[in-house]
């Protein structure tokens, strides 16, 4: 049951991501990162991350794709011109990227025996596990972390501040 | 054949894998500002699921913690990084990377 999850949910994972290469709209790219975004999240709670599947809905496939889409149609973004690429890079970079894929694939099937299975129900973390860890042993990057979205709000404040008009 | 019940772990690393490539291949082949950005957020995701895999098998929460991390990180990177690229488009009037290439000469 497992394995089939898994295969219905990295299938969509792999098609969706091919989907935002290929599509020609930004709407549309947009879209198939949601799919992204959502088959992940069923992998994760297949991995036992129960909190880290809801933080991925929540934050990732809610807020920051709204931001993109609300981005795409402000901007009226449409389809782009066609790469004026060098010969170069457009002969290399398909065989290259299939050479690094190729190689990290191999190397994690040479890892393989070590690694073992993953079987759901096995290790569970729900949000008290990930919430005492966060407010004891990592107290301090958590603090640096709100920091720095508060950073991050001013920054994009100041940027887009006086805008369209 | 492995049973029905247990995926092999490797199956999630190479899964993260081919995400990642292809957020790579997004991020060089296509030319539209919008679409590189959504391509880093994909490879960011990527990273993440392997995070979460290697949490899972290690059984420490340490892992998803990172991811967490990661996931505040890429919300005020998508924060900033669209109030830029609106800022680029007011005034250029462009969303082609190809086109916006003051930092070259």
């Amino acid at each position: 049951m497992d394995l089939i999850l898994f295969l219905i949910f990295a299938t969509l994972a792999v098609v969706c991501a091919v989907s935002l290469v290929v599509q020609k709209q930004p709407i549309g790219s947009a879209l198939s990162l949601v799919g992204v975004m959502g088959s992940l999240a069923v992998l994760y709670l297949l991995l036992g991350a129960e909190f880290i599947a809801a933080v991925q809905l929540i934050v990732y496939a809610g807020a920051i794709m709204v931001l993109f889409v609300f981005v795409i149609m402000l901007l009226n973004a449409r389809e782009e011109n066609p790469a004026g690429r060098s010969w170069p890079s457009r002969l290399l970079g398909i065989p290259l990227l299939t050479v690094f894929l190729g190689l990290v694939a191999y190397l994690m099937q040479r890892m393989a025996p070590s690694m073992g299975t993953v079987t759901f129900g096995s290790f569970n973390t729900g949000a008290k596990e990930i919430g005492r860890s966060l407010f004891n042993q990592y107290l301090l990057p958590f603090e640096v972390t709100s920091v720095l979205v508060l950073i991050a709000i001013l920054g994009a404040i100041v940027l887009a501040r006086k805008e369209i008009d | 054949m492995p049973q029905l019940n247990a995926v092999p772990m490797s199956w999630y690393l190479i899964l993260s894998a081919i995400l990642f490539t292809l957020g790579v291949a997004g991020f060089l082949f296509r030319r539209n500002i919008i679409t590189v950005f959504m391509s880093i957020e994909l490879m960011l995701n990527a990273v993440n699921l392997s995070f979460v895999a290697f949490s899972h098998q290690l059984r420490q929460v340490d892992g998803q913690i990172f991811t967490f991390f990661v996931m505040v990180v890429a919300a005020a990177e998508a924060a900033v990084g669209l109030a830029i690229i609106l800022t680029v488009f007011k005034n250029r009037r462009t969303l082609s990377i190809d086109e916006v290439s003051s930092l070259k000469n």
